[in-house]
């Protein structure tokens, strides 16, 4: 779909919605009863959810304890903050969101069971949530089997698509070949290292890459290395890494092993302004962590960094620090959960509707122009037509934008040739 | 693999790579020693061992920004305090647990790996509610930064260097405590026959609770010197407990010999064999190794031994 015809299909839908933004000063002056005006409850909830004339109920379903705590901790933070100003902003249909939150505890069964509950006894309009992939794969039935409504924010693997979930994060190929081409091209790389944690997102990732490299770039792969989870020694494949010397590492490490990476990498002597990385797995919130000092001069390839020089994102890390205090920073996934509530509000207005089915047929086309990271638009296939930009880790813990791609890339969650 | 390269840059490799190894086997042993007490003098299987450790890393994190806000000129010996309090830190905590859960426990060794496990999850949570779910970013002085140069191919990371000495210096004074002092023959008493220590006028609460807590101040200290080279979360223990463990049993539960051989063969092997094939092949040959071994001694490398 072109364009053009896009614009077409949506023009009356954004009148509506200037409309209705018009109104919103005015309507939070009048009494209670004026919400009546409202569509009315059976006209938009035609299946039973948690809607009522003045309020809709949605589930927040991630990690707030045990190891995953570390990473899901800002996307709550973030759904928490897109939600509060949605309802500032009148709410949905003329109806404030509420939000259940509940825990998946890091633990993948746990968060099927919680899925099942928002859904079953809370009957909620939608979840935003999960953030590994396996706790995905683990709800992903249950959304399908109760056809809910799942929005999820982490850059993954790819090779998923569900009528009932919308990938707001990159899938693999969005994520990986941009940064590929720009550090073949800028720094004309030909041999590539890659390191990853071993389980199956670096593992994709690495397949993608390495087909990339090889068959596009005309490059070399000379080392490709897992380490279990957690692994906390790095020092064999660092000396690997010095004697193969590659003219780019690529790594996605992730977790507490990420720490332990970058530390010893930085113990033996390798000077990252020098020996260039490329980074898939790093965001400010794990900087936080590995320490500025360590990673400073590493490339990192995704979607959003907090530093972006743009009017939507000044607003957003401002309302973000105001909600949280001035010492949080934002990464990729964070901001892609930020996008998850305003996307379904956006959907839910274009449908007209709270239905489950309808959101699912109305969500292509929907466009949020008031993303952080800039204009996005849902595909056909329910994941994000987005940009991808190159930063470079600076010791302040923040990246500086070096590169970004002229348009938004389309999502390719199969892509023929790299599988 | 080797085909491509000049017989400097092999050389260059395999001296780093030993380091490498060494550096390994440091890691294991200083994350070892505390456990080897408390799991081999006492018996109690401390599941908790990983969260006094990263208690250990959160008094470093804390002493690092202490001194960053009001002492900035001593910044670059902070670590040297840090690990002392480290130790106090750690040590009082298990002194309090084994006055609160352990000591009941001694007669059910099986009982305390429920226990220890139980008290593992609340200090994780403890520390998440604390400091909060995300991991610290502990900051070093400049120099433990960087590598010395030896020569152009050859770097030797000082944090590794570090860790080395500091385990080096915990080991000697640790078999000190234990084989020379009055306290360690005490200790070594309480361990061999609980009822005739007390019968001659061991105070063997006492002793426990000293011993206990002694273990859990090296696991801090060892915590304190992993902020170096590892992360620093709530969950960050969960990273060692496993390894820490191999390496005890491994070595033979009740001998400090045991654990030190011990740690230097897996670490050995598992660097080695990291250098040849993928990390994840490395470990699980590493473990099939162990398993095999345990399988034809049970008691591990070294055991004393014991009358039946």
């Amino acid at each position: 779909m072109s364009d053009e015809a896009n614009k077409g299909l949506l023009s009356p839908l954004r009148r509506k919605l200037l409309m209705g933004m018009a109104a919103v000063p005015a309507m939070t002056m009048l009494p209670r009863g004026a919400f009546a005006q409202a569509p009315a409850t059976s006209a938009v909830n035609t299946t039973g959810l948690a809607v009522t004339d003045t309020e809709v109920t949605v589930g927040i379903l991630h990690s707030a304890t045990g190891t995953m705590a570390i990473s899901e901790t800002g996307s709550i933070q973030a759904e928490k903050l897109a939600i509060e100003q949605i309802n500032a902003a009148g709410g949905v249909l003329g109806r404030k969101i509420k939000f259940i939150q509940e825990d998946g505890a890091s633990d993948w069964p746990t968060f099927a069971e919680k899925a099942k509950k928002l859904l079953v006894n809370d009957k909620v309009a939608a979840i935003m949530g999960c953030w590994t992939s396996a706790s995905r794969k683990a709800v992903l039935p249950v959304v399908e089997q109760y056809n809910g409504m799942l929005y999820y924010p982490t850059f993954y693997e790819g090779l998923e698509q569900s009528k009932n979930v919308i990938y707001t994060g990159q899938e693999a190929t969005q994520q990986i070949l941009a940064g590929l081409n720009w550090i073949a091209k800028e720094k004309g790389a030909k041999s590539f290292f890659f390191i990853g944690s071993d389980y199956i997102w670096p593992r994709t990732s690495n397949k993608i890459a390495r087909k990339h490299v090889e068959n596009v770039l005309k490059g070399k792969v000379v080392g490709e290395e897992y380490y279990p989870l957690g692994n906390t020694q790095f020092n064999s494949v660092i000396n690997k890494i010095k004697l193969t010397k590659p003219d780019v590492i690529f790594t996605d490490v992730v977790g507490g092993s990420n720490v332990a990476f970058y530390k010893q990498l930085k113990a033996a002597g390798i000077d990252l302004s020098k020996q260039a990385l490329l980074t898939i797995s790093v965001t400010e919130d794990e900087i936080d962590g590995i320490g500025g000092e360590n990673i400073a001069g590493a490339y990192a390839c995704m979607k959003y960094f907090q530093s972006l020089d743009n009017a939507n994102n000044k607003a957003f890390v401002s309302a973000f620090k105001k909600m949280w205090g001035e010492k949080t920073v934002i990464g990729d996934v964070t901001q892609a959960a930020y996008l998850g509530p305003w996307l379904w509000k956006l959907t839910v207005e274009k449908a007209g509707s709270f239905d489950v089915d309808k959101i699912a047929a109305a969500s292509p086309g929907v466009e949020f122009k008031g993303a952080p990271e800039g204009y996005v638009r849902i595909h056909e296939n329910h994941h994000l037509w987005s940009k991808t930009r190159v930063g470079r880790a600076k010791l302040d813990g923040q990246f500086e934008l070096i590169y970004e791609t002229a348009d938004l890339v389309e999502p390719d969650p199969f892509p023929k040739g790299y599988q | 693999m080797f085909g491509d390269y000049s017989l400097g840059d092999l050389g260059s490799i395999f001296v780093m790579q030993g380091f490498a190894g060494l550096i390994l086997f440091s890691v294991y042993v200083l994350m070892a020693l505390g456990l080897a007490i408390i799991f081999g003098q006492m018996g109690v299987i401390n599941m908790a061992h990983g969260e006094f450790m990263i208690l250990g890393a959160y008094v470093t994190w804390m002493t690092s920004n202490f001194f960053q806000s009001y002492l900035p000129s001593l910044f670059s010996g902070y670590f040297f305090l840090a690990m002392i309090l480290a130790f106090v830190a750690s040590g009082a905590l298990g002194m309090l647990v084994e006055w609160v859960l352990i000591r009941h426990l001694y007669k059910r060794p099986l009982d305390t790996l429920l226990a220890t496990w139980g008290l593992s999850l609340m200090l994780q949570q403890a520390y998440r509610s604390v400091f909060g779910a995300r991991e610290v970013g502990v900051e070093l002085p400049q120099w433990m930064l960087g590598s010395l140069h030896v020569t152009d191919s050859i770097e030797v990371p000082i944090n590794g260097v570090f860790v080395m000495c500091l385990t080096v210096l915990i080991t000697i004074s640790v078999a000190y405590v234990l084989y020379m002092s009055r306290w360690g023959r005490q200790v070594r008493a309480v361990v061999q026959n609980r009822i005739m220590a007390g019968a001659v006028g061991i105070n063997t609460e006492k002793v426990d609770r000293y011993t206990f807590g002694l273990g859990c101040g090296i696991a801090g200290v060892a915590g304190s010197a992993f902020t170096m080279i590892g992360s620093t979360g709530p969950t960050s223990g969960q990273l060692y407990i496993v390894d820490t463990f191999l390496v005890v049993v491994f070595g033979g539960a009740a001998s400090l010999l045991g654990t030190i051989a011990s740690a230097f063969s897996i670490s050995q092997t598992q660097s080695t064999l990291e250098f040849f094939m993928s990390g994840s092949m490395a470990k699980v040959l590493t473990l099939l190794a162990v398993v095999g071994i345990l399988m034809l001694r049970p008691q591990g490398l070294f055991a004393l031994k014991v009358r039946k």
